[in-house]
């Protein structure tokens, strides 16, 4: 069982080596010959205006909080799903009614237009 | 000293480490970023005791929902996020430290009676996939049906009570 992780921890450190490599490189072969022009801010060929970090609309927080319930959701979903053959008809239904009790929040936020961007 | 070992120790490391910078960053934004390396390190200790569940939901849920909304408080709140502040180390951090040692100390010496506490851990031979023993008990009339679907209920009312603090009010001032 703890092969399996094996991959996952070979597979992050080429994750990590190989944009590490590609910057290092870039570093070490880029001529460096900066101005103010070359090394101000620029943005799709627009001229930059204020900070980059500006306060967020508080509509990302609701958005946040209902993918956190349907996070938590997919978390009691995932055993189900993994003991799915093992499991009767019984046990779908209780699924089906677990997601119908949830799909009640999502229709109340779309009824609350917390779905819509405003 | 077997890789394990060597493994758990720089796990252990970076998540102590990861935790400290939390206490001593100056920028929130920067403590939400530490915070997510602690709760990786949290995962991956997770996955080096073989509790492979536990390693995935740490990293779904709590990296991927709870750390994404704290990072959204951060930056709903304009202010913490432009201000470095002062340092968040007291000067006064030394007696801090005494007393977490000494409390330290406490929970070590009253736990030593606990057999428990020298039973000597054994690696799981016969690894039966526990993932699909917890999806049968958790849908099974017997075991934890009703759980399972309360906290379907319960998610219900989380969200409802969210979308009600921070949409619904008269004036459309959200």
């Amino acid at each position: 069982m703890l092969s399996d992780w094996l991959y996952i921890a070979i597979f992050t450190g080429i994750a990590l080596f190989l944009p590490g490599v590609a910057i290092f490189l870039a570093a070490v072969l880029s001529p460096k010959k900066p101005d103010p022009i070359k090394t101000s801010t620029y943005e799709c060929g627009m001229e930059t205006v204020g900070e980059a970090w500006v306060q967020f609309k508080v509509q990302y927080y609701v958005f946040g909080l209902i993918f956190l319930a349907f996070d938590v959701e997919t978390v009691f979903l995932y055993p189900w799903a993994v003991a799915f053959n093992k499991v009767g008809l019984f046990a779908v239904l209780e699924a089906i009614l677990f997601i119908a009790i949830l799909l009640g929040g999502l229709i109340y936020a779309w009824r609350k237009g917390a779905l819509e961007w405003v | 000293m077997t890789a394990m070992q060597i493994i758990f120790l720089i796990v252990a490391a970076v998540t102590l480490g990861g935790a400290l910078m939390i206490a001593t960053s100056r920028r929130m934004m920067h403590t939400v970023l530490w915070l997510v390396l602690t709760l990786m390190g949290v995962a991956v200790l997770f996955a080096l005791l073989q509790a492979n569940f536990f390693s995935v939901v740490q990293v779904l849920v709590y990296i991927g929902a709870i750390a994404i909304l704290i990072l959204f408080g951060v930056m709903l709140t304009r202010r913490s996020m432009v201000d470095a502040g002062e340092s968040l180390v007291h000067k006064n951090w030394w007696v801090v430290a005494v007393v977490i040692a000494l409390l330290f100390a406490a929970i070590v010496i009253s736990i030593q009676p606990w057999g428990a506490a020298h039973t000597p851990l054994v690696e799981l031979m016969e690894f039966k996939e526990p993932i699909s023993d917890l999806g049968e008990a958790l849908v099974d009339p017997a075991a934890y049906l009703i759980p399972f679907e309360v906290s379907s209920v319960l998610l219900l009312a989380v969200m409802v009570a969210a979308i009600y603090i921070a949409v619904d009010r008269k004036g459309g001032k959200s």
